[in-house]
């Protein structure tokens, strides 16, 4: 139990020192109006290659804390580490190399594919918008075959191919830059069960490779629970049911030990089942 | 070479199938209509561009020719349109003046799209402050009648093409800047705005590589339906003699120096140059309404003047 990185609210620094961890959340505090935040105090430790997943019902903030935690949401208290470094911006006050630190990948391809952009020009925008435009031929080639999108598929736009596709090269987008962390935003949410499988084989052999950490959100229980190492669940919608605790807070789910040998699994960090101090 | 613009309507209405043989049956139903609307906008348009693109070259001419002689005649086979108080061609007159006047239009349309589509695409990205401050600017522009600043600006300059081309684009990027705006926004807040903030984009590239592309159909949309408008615009500074210098034919002066044989009896001299202004204008209205609807079909097009 001291083993583990999480944290529940308030509890200050993670237990385990010395380790920095992939993706630290701290006191966040978010939402979409100051008075009646989403997601309050919530505080959530990954570490290196550790996979996380985040269970709970719709409207209750996971997908907000998944956004601040890529940089793409403006907290309104807390703080959000990546790799030991402390984000200073949000959106694009964040410096480029901690946004692009952070993959994500969104539940509806279709909202999150440019329709302008052919697949090949989507999945490697990423390198061209860094300035790496010269390898987006060799690299873009590469990731789809990695995440099985056919050569021809690469021309089309959007509009002319299937979710399941769409998807697909919305990954590679998301893994084109090598990130340190992936968030996975109900990634497979509209996606049948072939291609749920086969997209998160593609994020866990990403992950074998780099030993990234992953944040998977999401209702269905029984795929993040054979997918991640830990699953946090968010309480049901507090302030009205649970107004003693002020509002919704992260709970740990039980641990559980990790069963069948069906997915690639990261090695954890050598000092994950050794404390350091 | 053109006929009477009555009879090229015509001719343009029977090339795509004649409006009263569908009436001794139903109703017409809709897409018949609509695309006998596109016939004749676009035949009429295909008539004006040969007359404006080709007079000049092939006839030699010259619509200043003066001939005292025969000065006020009505229409004849000689000349189609009658001659004015100084016996010009009107027919040649009306020809170069649509020449100016499409000149002015099309320019004009063009800068104020570019201008409000700049404008509309900054503030709609930056959002905040700078949003709010340029859309406050926008209020301020338009809460000043447009002619009037327009006139403001065409009487800082020497008569001639440009000042008046200058003065109607920077009077008409507002409602193009609004839409820009308006669509940008909804754009947006598009997860895929996010993903690409995610993968290390700028502001600027965000808005070059992703926004701008999105709005760019409605944008030149705006600029083509902008046209017509321009062209009126341009007819109303001239007729008010601030446009285009006088001896130089212009659709606007040109009905301007005939309103006094209006009331001599004379009604040649301000027909056909008033007819000018208006076919041409309905023709391009016509066509970008009916791409408006193709565009966005729920919304039933009208005609923005």
């Amino acid at each position: 139990m001291s083993g583990r990185a999480e944290q529940s609210n308030r509890s200050g620094q993670p237990k385990r020192s010395g380790e920095v961890p992939a993706l630290a959340l701290r006191g966040v505090t978010a939402g979409y109006e100051r008075r009646a935040p989403v997601v309050r105090d919530v505080t959530l430790s990954i570490a290196e290659g550790e996979a996380v997943a985040l269970l709970g019902p719709s409207g209750c903030g996971k997908s907000t804390l998944a956004r601040v935690a890529a940089l793409l949401h403006r907290p309104y208290a807390g703080t959000v580490t990546i790799g030991g470094e402390t984000a200073r911006g949000w959106r694009h006050r964040a410096p480029r190399e901690q946004r692009t630190a952070v993959g994500v990948v969104f539940q509806q391809p279709r909202m999150s594919a440019d329709p302008k952009l052919t697949l090949g020009a989507l999945l490697t925008e990423p390198l061209r918008a860094c300035g790496r435009g010269v390898e987006a031929r060799r690299l873009g080639a590469e990731l789809a075959r990695e995440v099985g999108l056919d050569e021809e598929l690469l021309g089309r736009r959007p509009h002319e191919v299937s979710d399941g596709q769409l998807q697909r090269a919305c990954l590679a987008r998301a893994l084109v830059l090598r990130p340190r962390v992936l968030v996975c935003d109900e990634m497979t949410g509209m996606l049948d069960a072939s291609t749920t499988a086969a997209l998160v084989a593609v994020v866990e052999r990403y992950r074998w490779r780099s030993g990234a950490a992953l944040l998977a959100v999401g209702h269905d229980r029984g795929l993040l629970r054979r997918w991640c190492d830990r699953t946090l669940d968010f309480e049901s919608a507090g302030g009205m049911t649970d107004s003693g605790s002020g509002g919704l807070r992260l709970r740990r789910a039980k641990d559980r030990p990790l069963k069948g040998a069906e997915h690639a699994r990261t090695p954890r960090p050598p000092d994950t089942t050794t404390p350091a101090s | 070479m053109a006929g009477p613009q009555a009879t090229q309507a015509a001719e343009a209405t029977q090339a795509t199938g004649a409006p009263w043989a569908s009436r001794s049956g139903a109703v017409p139903h809709r897409p018949g209509r609509r695309a006998l609307r596109v016939g004749v906008s676009a035949g009429v348009m295909a008539i004006v561009l040969a007359a404006v693109l080709l007079v000049p070259l092939l006839i030699p001419a010259d619509p200043q020719d003066v001939r005292l002689d025969e000065k006020l005649q009505a229409p004849s086979w000689e000349h189609p349109f009658g001659t004015d108080r100084l016996g010009r061609d009107l027919l040649l007159r009306c020809v170069y003046g649509l020449r100016v006047s499409l000149l002015v239009g099309l320019v004009a349309a063009l800068v104020a799209t570019v201008l409000g589509t700049a404008i509309g695409a900054a503030a709609g990205a930056l959002g905040g402050r700078a949003d709010r401050l340029m859309m406050r600017l926008v209020d301020v522009f338009s809460a000043v009648p447009h002619l009037l600043l327009g006139i403001f600006i065409v009487a800082m300059f020497r008569p001639g093409v440009w000042p008046v081309v200058l003065s109607v684009g920077l009077t008409h990027w507002l409602s193009t800047a609004r839409i820009v705006r308006a669509e940008v926004l909804s754009l947006r807040s598009r997860p895929y705005i996010d993903a690409a903030i995610s993968g290390g984009a700028s502001r600027t590239r965000v808005a070059v590589r992703h926004l701008v592309p999105g709005v760019l159909p409605q944008a030149v949309l705006a600029g083509v339906l902008m046209v017509p408008h321009a062209i009126w615009h341009e007819s109303a500074l001239s007729f008010l003699g601030l446009g285009i210098p006088a001896h130089q034919p212009s659709l606007g002066s040109l009905t301007e120096a005939a309103r006094g044989s209006l009331l001599a009896g004379d009604w040649w001299p301000t027909l056909f140059p008033g007819l000018f202004i208006i076919i041409p204008t309905l023709a391009i209205a016509g066509l970008a309404g009916a791409w408006r609807e193709r565009l966005n079909p729920r919304r039933r097009s009208e005609l923005m003047l």
